[in-house]
């Protein structure tokens, strides 16, 4: 591992320097164009906005190997796991940024800060997941935090949103707030900020003896904070009603960035903190006195099966889709309690695979809404005779996430259980296979209203007003979950080197 | 003389009473206050730890960054229940209830 002073860090943080220049320029842009008319001025901010994000996306994407360092002065990490990451999000980010484009709820409000926040989330996305300092994590997760609450309450005059984000500011300062309390004990046990430096003072015999019970709070803690953002129980309660609450655009964004960021914070802080690597970096072993493996275990259990079970009973389309990215986040979270680079590898292909599912189900929920102007479930009845190819379509998502074959979805879990098996944990694949099976019921009760109920009304149905931009955009969302398998030997080369942490190489 | 004791036992109880107030009150400013004194317990943790056991500035300016966060979080923060009162004609908490948990 190489430890970079600032000016030679720069080569290895070019993504990051072309987004913060991007947002810088999108707010001057937005401001000049202000007495343009609305629809040019949309443009003069959109393009700016678009371009930076292909740009920084075409500089992620010539990741290299062979290359770790921890960045300005050990405070950022520079690594496979972190170069996969990266790309991940600024995907994410592409995405939502069309969804915006024209959705029903955002007609009516200026474009303008939506785009600066979004960039700005992207940037603090990527820190935080690289971040291996106790203040550069709760930097980037504040500077997370902050502009993602802004995004939910965007809509001024609705009170849903303004609702949604009081709830969203409250619980998250809350849990941050909790999270920095922990961090401050950690300082104090250990002497030190720096991730690695924790792992070696954890180390030493004199420390393990004493510090039981207090290293156990500071982890309670630190996974409130943690939690929070991967949206786990018992930090989950904001999670139905924030999605409900925000502009659906947003609340895509939502369910997969800063989820999917918190997975790595945890990667980071539990293997980079808490666990030492074996001599090849394949496999980690647990540094310190408490058993953390076990209580990410219990978390990961009592998530996926809350989750599902939550989503049984809703009947609004977006509260149903947060329940199910709760248990997705269980999931998820099973990759990361086996302690190897497997596991992690597991980690990342599910975390791209439900990139495109997710994703894929809320720009249906949106394409309704411009439609229908509701997210009831019932409101889903009869679009099978509107939009035969939208519900074929929603289908093929739907199945993915309900992991089914032989669609992509099915073989995120597959991989996932089975890294878990062999790592000698088989009961805990079983719930997960048990918990898969009563998420297939809701996944199944929307398909079944939108396939059979309202299809003996009388009356003529209209087509469904599709645009052209969504259609692009659920085409390319749809086709990866439909070709996984063939996908599937180049994802596992593409996630093969994001194994490697910076520590273990 | 003051030893660390003294501080961390300060902390605690300000921690302690920044939660108690979150979890009880209903009156979203009154949440807000709470929630700051979480973030100072954590800030005088902070100061102390790296006054009496690191011997660095590592953690003061970590309580420097906490400040500045706090600020920015309570900015906005206010700023959510303005418009959220221009909507309700209240910062009860009751009141922004219709989407339940």
């Amino acid at each position: 591992m190489e430890r970079l002073d600032t000016i030679s860090s720069l080569q290895y943080f070019v993504p990051e320097i072309v987004l913060v220049f991007t947002l810088m320029a999108v707010l001057v842009c937005d401001l000049v164009s202000k007495n343009r008319a609305p629809r040019e001025r949309r443009l003069l901010i959109v393009i700016p906005s678009l371009i930076g994000l292909v740009v920084a996306l075409s500089y992620s994407l010539q990741g290299s190997e062979a290359v770790s360092a921890g960045l300005f002065h050990n405070m950022v990490a520079f690594d496979g796991f972190g170069q996969m990451l990266r790309v991940i999000f600024i995907v994410t980010s592409i995405f939502v940024l069309l969804f915006t484009l024209h959705s029903n709820e955002l007609r009516l409000v200026h474009h303008g800060e939506l785009l600066v926040l979004l960039l700005t989330v992207t940037v603090a996305l990527i820190w935080m997941a690289n971040s291996i300092n106790l203040l550069m994590i709760y930097l980037a997760l504040e500077t997370v935090s902050v502009a993602s609450y802004v995004m939910v309450g965007y809509l001024k005059t609705d009170r849903l949103s303004n609702e949604a984000s009081l709830k969203y500011i409250l619980f998250g300062a809350v849990s941050t707030g909790t999270m920095l309390f922990g961090l401050s004990l950690l300082y104090g046990l250990t002497g030190s900020l720096d991730l690695f430096e924790i792992r070696s003072a954890l180390s030493s015999q004199e420390v393990v003896a004493s510090s039981g019970p207090a290293l156990m709070v500071i982890l309670v803690l630190v996974l409130a904070g943690i939690g929070f953002k991967m949206a786990t129980v018992p930090f989950h309660f904001w999670c139905p009603d924030v999605y409900t609450g925000a502009p659906t655009p947003v609340t895509a964004f939502l369910s997969v960035g800063p989820k999917v960021a918190g997975f790595a914070v945890l990667i980071r802080f539990f293997y980079g903190g808490l666990a030492s690597p074996s001599e090849d970096g394949a496999s980690w072993a647990m540094v310190g006195s408490v058993d953390w493996q076990t209580m990410l275990m219990g978390i990961s259990v009592i998530t996926m099966t809350l989750g599902n079970v939550g989503a049984l009973l809703q009947t609004n389309m977006k509260r149903l889709l947060a329940y199910s990215s709760i248990a997705h986040a269980g999931y998820i979270m099973m990759g990361a309690v086996v302690l190897s680079g497997e596991g992690i590898q597991a980690m990342l292909a599910y975390m791209i695979i439900y990139l495109f599912m997710n994703l894929g189900a809320f720009l249906v929920v949106i394409v309704v809404h411009n439609d229908v102007g509701s997210f009831d479930i019932k409101d889903y009845a009869g679009i099978w005779r509107r939009a035969p190819l939208l519900t074929i379509g929603m289908g093929i998502l739907l199945f993915s996430l309900m992991g089914i074959p032989p669609f992509a979805g099915f073989l995120a879990k597959w991989y996932i259980f089975s890294v878990v098996i062999d790592a000698g944990l088989g009961w805990f694949a079983v719930i997960g296979g048990l918990n898969s099976a009563i998420g297939a019921f809701y996944y199944l009760k929307i398909l079944k209203t939108m396939f059979i109920d309202g299809s003996d009304t009388p009356e003529p149905s209209t087509p469904l007003a599709l645009q052209p931009l969504y259609a692009g955009l659920l085409l390319v969302l749809i086709v990866p979950n439909i070709i996984g398998l063939l996908l599937w030997g180049y994802l596992d080369r593409v996630t093969e080197f994001s194994q490697k942490l910076l520590d273990a190489m | 003389m003051i030893s660390l004791e003294h501080y961390l036992i300060v902390a605690a109880a300000l921690f302690s009473l920044g939660l108690y107030g979150v979890l009880t009150r209903k009156n979203a400013i009154n949440v807000l206050m709470s929630i700051e004194l979480i973030f100072n317990s954590a800030n005088i943790n902070l100061i102390a730890f790296s006054r009496f056991v690191s011997g660095d500035t590592e953690g003061q300016v970590f309580a420097l960054f906490v400040i500045v966060i706090a600020a920015c979080e309570a900015a906005v923060a206010l700023a959510i229940i303005m418009s959220l009162y221009r909507i309700l004609k209240d910062v009860s908490l009751d009141e922004a209830s219709v989407l339940k948990g």
